[in-house]
């Protein structure tokens, strides 16, 4: 038998890992703040400090831990429900359609009208996604519509970002939203977190009442629904609470790949697999991974403003390595 | 509890699949349904779990089947489908203990009721010995047993199984078929698809005969199989044969090359 941590050691491991990571994330910057004058200015009123701690690093640390939760949360949910590793977010076409979003408020100029105009174009570009994601799929119960549609969607948004950029008159636009795609959580303001947050934690409520029918799913949509799975209805609920709280994610940090791929398929043999236990793990193991690579951004290298997204990759990367090497083996046995 | 179907019919796609089916399961019976591939026997057996839009009446209890919430649903008819595709290595435990999703309230841990419905169901398939191994590491017998498990752990009153002894040997089909017919007799209520006719006509109280979406017969095991409606519906002559336990009945050619073989 596979030995394995009991669940309930397990998410406290993961729940004590990233409340030191997020405790971490406040100390770290390019202002020199000790230890207890941090927490100090913190929770104190002590000027420069505490603008500091209070304007830029605490979104920063909300924003690293509950955008990892996030992605680590909808990345279960979607591989439980499509029953497919290879899902996330991305598959549904969130992410390239907030892209499209994203590149016409450069383009047309928004984004630098107000400094929420980017994500909220961003926003409603994921929404608009899912919408169109929902229609092709329609009600058929298999997961393969939603791949399909999903699929068809990215490539259609990511064909009209790109032609937006062929069109535009704005030398930098092209730079910027490649910037955008690799994301990062630099320069991020309490503003940020408000615009997100919402979206981000009515997400992992809902999310939280699909567990029971995520395991069902399992034994696939015709089981399910004899268990007493409303399977139309699931289905719905997590395409719109996935592209809210991912295009909320993705909105204020850009594009944050890898996170909801890799999570849940290095956790999924701590948990026996099970769908349900592999949420709470997951957006525990998101908020870890993506805190721990904003720290290295900050540490290594922080006058090059390495960007988020690549960090994610190169931190998680290895992980697929080994986790597929250990299937091999697994499999040759 | 008694599931009733009156002039029932189901259309996919403007072709039908299903119709004027009639048909009413009382509790304690074990009803074999029997019918060539393409019959529509696995349709019915879904449309019956309440999954399928449909035409026509079908009541469980003398009530709208479609009146009932899909968790009322779920702790009355438990369903067992053909696929067989597990989609994550979870425990044999772990899998029979989806069937008691229908009594679990959200974030709750699993009850007495549930430990117990779980080891009953491990116990009466003789899976208790793999409980923890995980699903990915059974071979495909096991993994029919531990789904039929999973059937057996919902506890519904009314048990509907879509060729639950495919790809079983013959002493694990032998033992599908005894713990169906042993539900029958604690109370339940057992419709089950199967293709060996003689397994169906020994062990079922009652064969439904269906083709082309129309049930042409139902009844005892021996007014439902005779030679010529063997022939007529499934185009194979069949050897008839009885023992003291009932009818014997062993395909042994096809009746449409036969003929072309004459001409």
């Amino acid at each position: 038998m596979m030995r394995r941590p009991s669940f309930p050691a397990l998410v406290t491991l993961l729940a004590i890992l990233t409340a030191v990571l997020f405790a971490s994330s406040l100390l770290v910057g390019p202002s020199d703040i000790g230890v207890g004058d941090a927490f100090g200015a913190l929770f104190g009123n002590e000027g420069v400090t505490t603008m500091v701690m209070r304007e830029i690093r605490l979104p920063r640390a909300i924003l690293s831990v509950s955008v990892g939760a996030t992605l680590g949360l909808s990345g279960a949910v979607l591989q439980g429900w499509l029953r497919n590793p290879l899902a996330d977010a991305g598959v549904l076409g969130i992410g390239s359609s907030a892209a499209l979003g994203a590149v016409i408020a450069i383009v047309s100029g928004l984004a630098y009208a107000s400094p929420l105009a980017l994500p909220l174009s961003a926003l409603a570009g994921a929404g608009l996604a899912a919408i169109l994601v929902f229609a092709l799929a329609g009600q058929g119960e298999g997961g393969n519509g939603l791949i399909l549609a999903g699929v068809a969607v990215a490539s259609l948004t990511s064909a009209l970002t790109a032609l937006t950029l062929n069109l535009s008159a704005n030398p930098f636009a092209t730079l910027e939203i490649v910037f955008w795609s690799m994301g990062s959580l630099g320069d991020r303001s309490l503003d940020h977190v408000y615009l997100a947050l919402p979206f981000m934690a009515a997400g992992w409520l809902l999310l939280a009442s699909v567990g029971r029918s995520l395991d069902a799913m399992t034994l696939g949509a015709e089981t399910a629904s004899s268990l007493g799975v409303r399977v139309a209805w699931v289905r719905a609920v997590i395409l719109f609470v996935t592209a809210a709280a991912v295009g909320g994610a993705t909105a204020v940090t850009g594009v944050v790949g890898f996170v909801g791929l890799v999570v849940p398929h290095v956790l999924r043999p701590l948990v026996g697999s099970r769908p349900s236990r592999l949420m709470v793990a997951s957006a525990l193991g998101g908020a870890t991974l993506l805190t721990m690579a904003d720290l290295a951004v900050r540490l290594i290298l922080p006058s090059r403003d390495l960007k988020l997204g690549v960090v994610t990759a190169i931190v998680g990367a290895p992980f697929f390595f080994r986790l597929i090497l250990h299937e091999r083996r697994r499999s040759m046995r | 509890m008694k599931l009733s179907a009156h002039d029932l019919s189901v259309r996919v796609a403007n072709r039908t699949i299903l119709q004027a089916i009639g048909l009413t399961l009382e509790p304690g019976e074990f009803v074999g349904l029997i019918g060539p591939n393409g019959a529509g026997k696995s349709t019915l057996l879904r449309t019956l779990a309440g999954a399928v839009p449909h035409g026509g009446e079908l009541t469980l209890d003398d009530r709208p089947l479609a009146g009932y919430s899909a968790r009322e649903r779920a702790r009355r008819i438990g369903y067992l489908g053909q696929d067989r595709h597990v989609a994550w290595p979870l425990t044999v435990a772990d899998v029979v203990g989806l069937g008691r999703i229908p009594y679990r309230a959200p974030l709750s841990r699993e009850s007495d009721a549930d430990r117990r419905a779980v080891a009953r169901a491990l116990s009466v398939t003789q899976m208790e010995n793999l409980a923890n191994r995980p699903s990915d590491r059974l071979s495909g017998g096991e993994v029919a047993r531990m789904l039929l498990a999973r059937l057996i752990a919902q506890e519904t009153p009314i048990l509907l199984a879509d060729e639950p002894i495919a790809g079983l040997d013959p002493a694990h089909q032998l033992a599908t078929v005894q713990i169906f017919a042993d539900m029958a007799r604690a109370g339940h209520t057992v419709l089950a698809s199967l293709h060996d006719l003689t397994l169906a006509g020994r062990w079922c109280d009652r064969l439904v005969l269906l083709d082309g979406g129309r049930i042409v017969v139902q009844g005892a095991p021996e007014a439902v199989l005779t030679p010529e409606r063997i022939a007529e519906t499934y185009g194979v002559e069949a050897r008839f044969d009885r023992d003291a336990d009932g009818l014997i009945v062993v395909p042994l050619r096809l009746v449409g090359q036969h003929r072309r073989e004459v001409r």
